[in-house]
């Protein structure tokens, strides 16, 4: 079966359907974040894509990271932006292009790098999809544990940087 | 079993629309939008090398990587938006192109 883009692939099974669907879904809406002129069908896309990127989570098998990528980024992430949107709203019909002047320069500049990137992705010997292993839940108790243990440095910073980050915020944004 | 380079691609393709976002939108939450994209690309390119690597999947790391830079993506998120509301107070407008008052 020929794919766009010249991609030879033999007849896609059932796994690999629904992640074209899902990944098509992802990349659409990605694409529309950053043409929308509307900045709020821009947050609305947005949050269809980090739904989308769940789903691909879930084709990695890696479930605690599709349930914290709904509950940080559309829960939190896309509702924080949502609000910044509604005050700061006199942006939100813009009177002029939503787009700088550069934009010209930037759109080459990102096709190009997406070729670049798509060229380097088809041709390496990626090494073979191992032999199909279920991961279960252990796994998640694992990645726990592993928290505690062996990145118990980054962990702590990150909860560091997370209470600095969330106090800044609240300084910054004050009604002074 | 998804091949290791369709999650390469899609992410390129996120990684690439983030780029062109962060890049060529006025607006700054657009851009931030943009460097969201970006984030989760690279997440997706962790997790997917996570899956399909070399080494057992009892080693997380990859996953380990890739939840510290959801943490770390929620208090940019927090701190550029704070920012922006800040700039908006000050300013009245959030277009990037005219908070130009550092520009020599």
């Amino acid at each position: 079966m020929q794919l766009p883009l010249g991609i030879e692939v033999p007849i896609p099974t059932f796994e690999q359907f629904v992640f074209i669907q899902v990944a098509l879904l992802t990349a659409v809406a990605a694409l529309a974040v950053v043409i929308s002129r509307n900045l709020f069908h821009s947050a609305l896309a947005l949050t269809l894509t980090f739904f989308g990127v769940a789903g691909v989570y879930i084709f990695l098998e890696a479930e605690f990271l599709a349930v914290s990528q709904v509950l940080v980024y559309v829960g939190a992430i896309a509702m924080l932006i949502a609000f910044a949107i509604m005050l700061t709203r006199s942006m939100m019909f813009g009177r002029t292009s939503p787009l700088n002047n550069q934009w010209g320069k930037s759109s080459l500049f990102a096709i190009l790098f997406f070729s670049a990137l798509l060229a380097f992705a088809r041709a390496t010997p990626w090494p073979a999809a191992g032999e199909e292993v279920v991961a279960d839940e252990a796994l998640i108790g694992q990645l726990g544990r592993e928290f505690v243990t062996t990145y118990v440095i980054a962990f702590e910073v990150l909860g560091l940087l997370l209470l600095v980050a969330l106090v800044g915020a609240v300084m910054l944004a004050r009604d002074r | 079993m998804v091949p290791l380079s369709w999650y390469l691609m899609l992410a390129a393709f996120l990684f690439s629309c983030g780029l062109y976002g962060a890049l060529a939108r006025r607006n700054a939450i657009a851009m931030l939008m943009g460097i969201e994209l970006m984030l989760n690309a690279a997440n997706i390119n962790l997790v997917a090398f996570w899956r399909h690597g070399v080494g057992p999947m009892e080693d997380l790391t990859g996953q380990a990587f890739a939840v510290l830079i959801i943490g770390l993506a929620a208090a940019e998120a927090a701190v550029g938006l704070a920012l922006i509301i800040a700039v908006y107070r000050e300013r009245r407008t959030i277009d990037v192109d005219e908070l130009d008052v550092l520009a020599g």
